[in-house]
């Protein structure tokens, strides 16, 4: 049994496909994964890694800073400002804007920005990493 | 001086020609623009549609609420005005259209004693409003042509701390609406404070899915809190794109008739020239027999 699955960013649709499960991380929420037939839902994201598996078994990742997933019908949406797909994590450019977020955080331990660059760039060295 | 005017004309078709190259290489460079432009519109609209749709299954789902975005204000005294128009010049009446349409708003906004603050983005629009002695509350520049999520992401920052600061009451986005390939026009648009998400979800028509029963995590006002700030920022955006596409379809019909118009005046400077030439030839002429008849009455 698969489903539809989008997944929508403002400059492109990263996938567009059939999928059997796809997994995520709502704010407030922890993991949850979605299977055909799940209950009408609206999720916030965390900044957290997105898993996409094809209906031929195949698992795609993405990693997403924020966003939101709606299952509707026998369809999944989600919707990204800034997403990419694992493999095209450029971890040159993760790497500086952790050290810059790093930095940031020295001076001012409280700076909400600074907290999530660091989050949002240690998960694209993680994701890129695995 | 034969032949000075002859030499004179042909210096200037030269120079004509040349000029009539760099507007005929700009055409063609705006052509591909507009193109991509659009593509990126198109590529924005999922996103964008797929945003709507979340709105409307929230307001399906009853979360109308007290949302600082959504705040309107009666009888609003500071209201901002986000003008978004070019870079550079070069594309016929662009620019201009847009900056008039917002001076007339303004002005007709402080005639009715209100105070006023401008967000630009493009050169072209801070300059014009610093040289008339407006105050400038923000100006952004250099990505006009070519705006990224990340581009609208800074400006709606900007818009919407001074909202939710409370320093402005309402919020006008002026832009060029791209309507097809042969008609931009400015439009002003309120941009803050949202409609409500009824209205939103009226005006969206994407598929409005009327499977009450949602469930929401962390809740239906978390939900809507993300989600508006999102919405925001994707409208922005789509304003940013419609406004770059209208760009570079101006100046794609202005280099076109700049090119047309060099043609036009290669073609009577090179007759001009030709008619030079032939009066010189002709005075050799004329000098030629009549000193030939000179020599025939001496001979005589």
């Amino acid at each position: 049994m698969s489903f539809t699955i989008e997944f929508v960013s403002p400059e492109s649709v990263l996938y567009s496909g059939e999928g059997t499960m796809v997994t995520a991380r709502t704010r407030g929420g922890g993991d949850i994964a979605f299977l055909t037939g799940h209950e009408p839902f609206i999720g916030s994201l965390q900044t957290s890694e997105i898993k996409v598996t094809e209906a031929e078994g195949t698992v795609k990742r993405f990693a997403v800073r924020g966003g939101f997933v709606s299952v509707a019908g026998n369809k999944v949406t989600v919707l990204s400002d800034l997403a990419v797909p694992a493999e095209d994590i450029d971890v040159k450019s993760a790497n500086d804007d952790l050290a810059d977020a790093v930095s940031r955080l020295s001076t001012d331990d409280l700076d909400a920005f600074a907290m999530a660059d660091k989050k949002w760039a240690e998960l694209r060295i993680e994701l890129a990493a695995s | 001086m034969p032949g000075g005017a002859e030499r004179v004309l042909r210096r200037r078709i030269g120079s004509v020609k040349n000029t009539k190259k760099i507007t005929r290489a700009m055409e063609l460079i705006a052509a591909t623009r507009v193109t991509r432009a659009r593509q990126r519109a198109n590529a924005a609209r999922p996103y964008a549609e797929q945003l709507t749709s979340v709105i409307e299954n929230l307001a399906a789902g009853g979360a109308d609420i007290d949302h600082p975005l959504l705040r309107q204000v009666e009888n609003p005294h500071t209201v901002a005005f986000v003008v978004c128009a070019g870079d550079r010049g070069l594309a016929g009446p662009y620019n201009s259209a847009v900056i008039r349409s917002a001076e007339r708003e303004i002005q007709a906004h402080r005639a009715d004693g209100g105070d006023y603050k401008i967000i630009s983005v493009g050169r072209k629009v801070k300059d014009y409003f610093t040289f008339r002695g407006f105050e400038i509350e923000r100006s952004f520049t250099g990505f006009t042509d070519n705006p990224t999520y990340e581009d609208a992401r800074r400006v709606a920052r900007v818009v919407r701390d001074l909202f939710d600061n409370g320093r402005v009451d309402q919020v006008e986005l002026i832009y060029t609406e791209f309507v097809s390939l042969g008609t931009q026009r400015p439009v002003v648009r309120r941009f803050l404070p949202l409609e409500s998400t009824e209205t939103i979800s009226e005006a969206g028509g994407g598929e409005a899915s009327a499977l009450a029963g949602f469930s929401f995590e962390p809740s239906p006002e978390g939900v809507l809190e993300d989600l508006l700030p999102q919405y925001v920022e994707a409208r922005l955006f789509a304003a940013l794109l419609e406004a770059a596409a209208s760009e570079h379809a101006n100046r794609q019909r202005a280099m076109k008739a700049a090119t047309e118009n060099a043609e036009e005046l290669i073609t009577k400077l090179a007759r001009d020239m030709n008619r030079a030439r032939q009066a010189s030839i002709t005075t050799e002429i004329m000098e030629i027999v009549s000193g030939a008849e000179a020599l025939e009455e001496d001979a005589a």
